[in-house]
């Protein structure tokens, strides 16, 4: 046992937790057990020390036992380490004279023995006490916010907290990939369950943005690198060529009229290839900014975007005196200097080309949802006619739910939007060609305001609802009515028996997944993805549009599948998350930083090690000295000074030392 | 009491074989590891109850000296969580405990102790059910290789020496 060191005095708590702890560790023996230890003058145990009564006992104690250190076992010091900091300081001591024990996720809920979880806890309180003597009062740490705020991805999401903070007076940037911003939201006709026209109150928003005095939009631009930390990040953004000058470009659009290519003829990304357009275009009417852009893989003045300058360049003629167009522009790199981050990049639909036996591909008639969208859309490329690719008039529709969710062989998780959507597009689908719409699905899921009423319209629509999840689609007839069609084969579960549906026109609702790069975008901001690949928030109940990186929020569907309502609410709380910390004016950082101790030999080992370069040689008294401003508190220089000269506040060799020793202390039990 | 503790406490030195289960000391850096175990917790996995955590900030802070030291006061195995290659929330504090552990183990080896015993794992804050699995297999894992009992061998190590150096004085 180790002896008492002068003048520590400290307060042990355990913590029951109501049952989550008490259920399988015997708290009080615990602290019967601490009380045993060298330095506690007081071990308690308490029902929820998270409480204010909780807090206050440990107060009390702190003056009325002239404690100098606390140790608390509870749960996860990242959920309540700065509750009990504060109690800690409340009480009179430095906040950093605590440390403590995790004896509720890491113990507790993850054994069945609760002998054994006693011991652990028992072993995990000497640790801590053992460590919690050796902490020094230390002082938070300052540093100033940089007030303007990256916002990346300007689907709604984007476009909500972007003109949040900006009608709030903040600076952003809102840097989108594509030509204009809108994501997916400005694909659609209109929108569950009221359906309002998307349009209508999307693009009020979308002009909003352009014309915010506070919002700087960058479309066609992608970050390519993030430097820095919470409150004062370096961004370099990459703004591709559009060959057209955004500024000079006024969204006549006169060039695109009297383009060489009289027709309009490449496949239209915006209308999910259904439509055609010409090299330079807009991608839709409402696009934001109202600029067009050449694409130069298919414009004749570029041969496969090489720049060859063949073209007529009736555009430029037509552009005349505004010379917007540029054929000689090149991409651009900006720099940015903004203090937090919001990250709202979205979805992208499962590709259906993962389920074969669904004939997209092989059956011109099957369409995905986006396309469907499109189909129905009023400006969309049919305008609003549900006309088939081989140019028929559907008198039977069927909507296949849940393509790619729900799935062991695809996604596990249920996409959230689907069954609300594809009801809608029933709705529209009926309304704009008058055939039969059967729905095939596993469960309907209609949990938000006035969803399930929607569902209850529908059925009152005469729309067929079919419980089973489809077998296949095929064109394989069996019978005379069945010839020409789709048929598809599926066991209805409420009925009993498989059942064959004829159709003209199948739509296969996707369902909503990760990016593809959301590997890169996770790496670009310090972020964390789930094991479904989508951002992990810091604490899925109290903490979802945070991540463990201090500065950085997400927001959206980036997150994980959910409707517009839900994005926009989540925008809105990730702008007064970021705003609450602009507005504080500083942050506090953690004073868990390393500094050099006067033993230091000088061999600079230590200097190629440090990422923020952060550590130099001083020439003068031939040691190294660590900038403190510069120090994230990895304690990478700490673990590898072979001469032990390098201390980092809070992890501490001593520190851990104490810990080791307590965790594998012969002392009993 | 633990059976190892009164064990120790009764000086043997080496418990009895039917009542030994061996000991974990976890390293868990802040940003993944460790909360891959907070996040094990909370989906209430179940795994092997003796391996004791200790939070660092970074799988970059862990000095040999650490590993080490933990093997000297009685610990069976030493397992080290990081965050995966390219996602270390200091850039790459993983990559330079990576080097120190692959020196580490050699020296290790050495020294007469199987690879096995000392453990360096990528787990991400997604990996609950990482950490149950790496727990329970470095459990067994030692289970089945028994007691290292380091601080007895350094005891005999040390009579070795005493020994030795009494020859060459006598
Ligand atoms: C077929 C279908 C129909 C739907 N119908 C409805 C409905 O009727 N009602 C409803 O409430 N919800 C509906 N939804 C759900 C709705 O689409 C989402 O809730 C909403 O689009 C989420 O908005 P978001 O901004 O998070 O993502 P998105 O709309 O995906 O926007 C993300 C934006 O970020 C951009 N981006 C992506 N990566 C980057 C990057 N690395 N850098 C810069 N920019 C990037 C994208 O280009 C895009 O503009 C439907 C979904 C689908 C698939
Ligand atoms: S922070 Fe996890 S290994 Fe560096």
């Amino acid at each position: 046992m180790p002896e008492p060191r002068n003048g520590v005095r400290i307060g042990f708590y355990v913590c029951h937790c109501g049952h989550n702890i008490a259920s399988m560790v015997d708290c009080p023996a615990v602290a019967a057990y601490a009380a045993t230890l060298p330095n506690v003058a007081v071990s308690r145990d308490y029902k929820y020390l998270c409480s204010d009564p909780g807090q206050e006992l440990i107060k009390r104690d702190i003056a009325e036992l002239g404690l100098s250190h606390v140790v608390v076992a509870s749960c996860s010091p990242l959920l309540h380490e700065h509750t009990f900091r504060s109690a800690t300081e409340a009480g009179g001591l430095n906040p950093y004279c605590f440390h403590m024990v995790n004896i509720r996720e890491h113990d507790s809920w993850v054994h069945t023995d609760r002998r054994l979880a006693t011991e652990k806890a028992k072993a995990l309180a000497r640790a801590g006490i053992r460590r919690v003597a050796h902490h020094q009062p230390l002082e938070m740490k300052r540093v100033p916010i940089h007030p303007d705020v990256l916002v990346v991805g300007g689907g709604i999401a984007g476009i909500h907290a972007a003109l949040t903070l900006a009608s709030a007076g903040k600076k952003v940037y809102l840097v989108e990939r594509e030509p204009s911003i809108g994501g997916h939201m400005a694909k659609f006709d209109k929108t569950f369950p009221t359906l309002d026209c998307a349009a209508c109150i999307l693009t009020p928003k979308m002009s909003a943005v352009r014309s915010h005095p506070n919002i700087t939009l960058w479309s066609y631009s992608e970050v390519v690198k993030t430097d820095g930390y919470v409150g004062n990040y370096t961004v370099t953004v990459r703004r591709k060529p559009r060959y057209v000058i955004e500024e000079l470009c006024v969204g006549c659009q006169e060039c695109i009229d009297s383009c060489v290519y009289k027709k309009p003829m490449f496949p239209d990304e915006f209308n999910e290839g259904l439509g055609k357009r010409k090299p330079i275009h807009i991608p839709f009417p409402q696009a934001t900014p109202q600029v067009v852009l050449i694409d130069p893989e298919v414009c004749l003045n570029f041969k496969r975007g090489v720049l060859t300058d063949k073209c007529k360049k009736t555009c430029v003629e037509a552009c005349a005196e505004r010379k917007a167009i540029d054929f000689n522009q090149k991409e651009e790199l900006k720099e940015i200097k903004v203090g937090t981050i919001i990250v709202a990049t979205g979805f992208q639909p499962f590709d259906v080309k993962r389920v074969p036996q669904y004939g997209y591909g092989t059956y011109p008639n099957v369409y995905t949802a986006l396309e469907a969208e499109r189909l129905v859309n009023a400006s969309g490329p049919t305008s609003g006619e549900v006309v088939l690719r081989d140019g028929r008039h559907p008198n039977a529709i069927a909507i296949i739910h849940c393509v790619g969710s729900r799935d062991r062989k695809t996604n596990r998780w249920c996409s959230r939007v689907c069954c609300m959507y594809s009801m809608k597009l029933a709705h529209l689908l009926k309304e704009h060609s008058g055939a039969e719409v059967y729905n095939f699905y596993i469960d309907i899921r209609a949990p938000g305001k006035g969803y399930e009423e929607f569902y209850d319209k529908l059925n009152e629509e005469g729309v067929h609802f079919i419980r089973g999840r489809v077998g296949e689609v095929t064109d394989w007839a069996m019978t005379p009515e069945e010839e020409g069609k789709l048929v598809i084969r599926v066991e209805d579960t409420l009925a009993g028996f498989v059942r064959r549906i004829p159709v003209d026109m199948v739509v296969l609702s996707t369902g909503l997944e990760p990016h593809s790069d959301a590997q890169s975008v996770r790496r670009m901001f310090n972020m964390s993805c789930g094991t479904e690949g989508f951002f992990l928030e810091r604490h899925p109940k109290l903490a979802p549009v945070n991540t463990y990186t201090d500065g950085v929020f997400i927001a959206g569907c980036c997150q994980g599948p959910r409707d517009i309502p839900d994005t926009v609410a989540q925008a809105g709380a990730a702008a007064a998350e970021a705003m609450a910390l602009i507005d504080r004016g500083h942050i506090d950082q953690e004073p868990n930083t390393a500094r050099i101790l006067a033993d230091c030999s000088g061999c600079k080992s230590c200097i190629p090690l440090c990422p923020y370069t952060a550590i130099a040689f001083d020439s003068a008294t031939q040691k190294a000295v660590i900038n403190e401003a510069l120090c994230k508190g990895c304690g990478t220089c700490v673990g590898s000074c072979p001469s032990g000269s390098i201390i980092q506040n809070l992890f501490d060799d001593e520190e851990v030392f104490g810990e080791i020793q307590g965790v594998l202390a012969d002392e009993p039990n | 009491m633990n059976p190892t503790d009164k064990a120790a406490a009764a000086g043997t030195g080496t418990p009895p074989a039917a009542e030994w289960t061996p000991r974990i000391v976890a390293f868990f850096c802040n940003w993944c590891t460790y909360t891959a175990a907070d996040l094990a917790g909370v989906s209430r996995l179940k795994y092997s109850p003796n391996v004791r955590v200790i939070r660092l900030m970074c799988s970059g802070r862990v000095d040999p000296q650490f590993i080490l030291d933990a093997l000297s006061k009685g610990a069976d195995g030493v397992l080290i969580g990081g965050c995966h290659p390219g996602d270390c929330h200091y850039v790459e504090g993983n990559y330079k405990m990576l080097r120190r552990f692959r020196l580490l183990r050699r020296m290790l080896s050495d020294m007469g102790i199987e690879p096995e015993r000392v453990r360096l794992e990528w787990i991400s804050a997604a990996e609950g059910d990482k950490v149950k699995l790496v727990i329970n297999e470095m459990s067994a894992q030692l289970s089945a290789l028994g007691p290292l009992n380091l601080p007895g061998k350094a005891k005999g190590w040390d009579a070795e020496l005493t020994a030795e150096r009494e020859a060459v004085h006598a």
